[in-house]
């Protein structure tokens, strides 16, 4: 678990992230929400040390990550794992070769046994046979995936993963959203995800937090957000004329004035009156 | 006002290399790498410039040398001298400052921007002692050897040009080269080669660790290195003649 407490950050004159406090479960994806410029990746920043918070307390298992020193903030660095959202893969080491990086770094284990490990995080990430291939050769979507292998390689209890949708298409996305979700399952391991792409809210939010100017707007599920009363929360997730269409279908449906099996053409093109009551 | 705060975080950057190595093995391996890439990578230009700048050294020597009273000797003294105590260590490593220097901030650039250098510091590694260190290392134990290469075939050029234009035989360099040799004048040229080694691997490693933006900045970052470490090597040279050939 990684509990927050009033964690304030500044640069400059400028305030980007004020007074936030909010807890992060184990075997949970935690998703930070929010607009561009809105301070998510700083936040995220500050909770994996790249940022120094002007106040504020990290707590990792009770213990307070800023005032650790070197070696135990080391300790703790080697339980993290983080998907960065260019990947961050060594461009002159092959996948096998930035898989193993880590375990090369921090483990005394025979080569054959570290390559085993590697082989059976490519398999968990669905990229068996790719290991002799470089960065280059790899897809946007094999690129994230060879960075949640590296990442969970050393088992890891907290896995951080910056916009790991940028970029890729919404089947590739999905793939991505669901393979963090089972990971965080599997592992048990505390998950951050960065995020402002809606369907992986919907796909793994368990419990997101919605940040507006630096601040914490909203705390919630992603069975609650659709729902939400608040106001700059449903600007940011019903931007769209779409998004509201859909949010106003799945009250009728919950209110049952749809019937679940129709499908959306029916709906669009024969209860455009139903929508627009509920507008009203 | 900023040249101190650029200078105070080119000093935190050396302070923060000295650190517990993570694991020695890999260290070691990261420094091999650095020593072939700066080493290895940089051998051609040199033996080209090496070779070179004594054959010119030696033609232009001899044009200036009309005079019947001097001997034709004294053409093989001059250049072993200039080659040794100047073109070796500062021109070699003027064009290291650019072979090296534009390598070194570039790829430390790029791994800044790509966030490369973010996901070690995840890991738990000191980027300043795995990424930075090595590379002075590397370049501490290789320029200086490259830099006695250059001195070697800086001569022979000049034994060549010497010979193939008929105007000092082998021999008569040969005896040149013997006559007044001062082993201090190596000593001096390899205090050189060690600070200039340090300056055009050290400042680099500054600017490409520094870099903030994308990778126009990173081509920005690079020519500043390389133009900073001419600067600092030329300013160094002259500092080091000063301070050790002063009677």
């Amino acid at each position: 678990m990684i509990e927050v407490k009033n964690l304030k950050k500044t640069f400059g004159d400028k305030t980007i992230i004020d007074d936030v406090s909010v807890k992060m479960d184990s075997g949970k994806c935690n998703l930070i929400i929010g607009s561009s410029g809105s301070g998510k990746t700083v936040f995220m920043k500050c909770l994996v040390g790249l940022f120094v918070p002007d106040a504020g307390e990290i707590l990792y298992r009770e213990q307070d990550f800023i005032q650790m020193n070197v070696q135990e903030k080391k300790e703790i660095r080697k339980q993290i794992g983080m998907l960065f959202q260019g990947s961050a893969l060594f461009d002159s080491l092959t996948v096998e070769q930035n898989v193993m990086f880590p375990l090369n770094m921090f483990t005394n284990d025979s080569h054959r046994k570290k390559l085993k490990r590697v082989n059976e995080v490519l398999d968990r990430v669905n990229l068996e046979g790719a290991n002799k291939k470089f960065p280059a050769e790899l897809s946007g979507g094999m690129k994230k995936r060879v960075g949640i292998a590296r990442a969970i390689v050393l088992n890891p209890q907290y896995l951080f993963c910056d916009e790991p949708n940028s970029g890729l298409d919404p089947l590739t996305s999905l793939v991505i959203d669901r393979l963090i979700k089972e990971i965080t399952l599997e592992y048990k391991i505390t998950t951050v995800v960065n995020t402002h792409d809606m369907n992986s809210v919907m796909e793994v939010g368990d419990h997101i937090i919605y940040m507006h100017q630096g601040l914490k707007e909203w705390e919630g599920t992603n069975k609650e957000i659709i729902f939400s009363k608040n106001d700059k929360l449903n600007e940011f997730i019903f931007a769209s004329e779409f998004l509201k269409d859909a949010k106003d279908m799945r009250m009728l449906e919950m209110s049952g004035k749809i019937d679940n099996d129709r499908n959306m053409d029916d709906i669009m093109n024969n209860d455009a009156s139903f929508m627009n009551d509920n507008k009203t | 006002m900023r040249f101190f705060t650029e200078f105070g975080r080119y000093l935190l950057l050396i302070k923060g290399m000295f650190s517990r190595p993570e694991n020695a093995k890999m260290y070691w391996k990261e420094f091999m790498h650095q020593c072939s890439e700066i080493g290895l990578g940089s051998m051609g230009i040199v033996v080209i410039i090496s070779f070179f700048m004594g054959a010119v050294s030696a033609l232009q020597t001899a044009y200036q040398l009309t005079s019947p009273v001097i001997p034709r000797s004294t053409i093989a003294q001059i250049v072993r001298d200039t080659v040794i105590l100047e073109f070796a260590p500062t021109l070699v490593c003027i064009v290291l400052a650019g072979v090296v220097g534009s390598k070194i901030a570039s790829e430390l650039g790029n791994m800044r921007v790509s966030e490369q250098i973010d996901a070690l510091e995840i890991m738990g590694i000191n980027t300043k002692t795995y990424l930075v260190l090595p590379k002075i290392c590397a370049a501490l134990l290789t320029i200086p050897a490259l830099v006695i290469i250059a001195m070697g075939l800086g001569i022979w050029g000049g034994r060549v040009a010497g010979s193939m234009s008929g105007i000092l035989p082998p021999n008569m360099y040969d005896i040149g080269l013997l006559e007044n040799f001062v082993p201090y004048n190596v000593v001096f040229a390899m205090a050189k080669a060690y600070t200039f080694a340090f300056l055009i691997s050290s400042i680099p490693a500054y600017y490409g660790y520094h870099v903030e933006g994308g990778s126009l900045e990173i081509g920005r970052s690079s020519t500043k290195a390389v133009v900073v470490s001419c600067v600092a090597v030329l300013f160094a040279d002259y500092l080091l003649a000063a301070l050790l050939l002063n009677d």
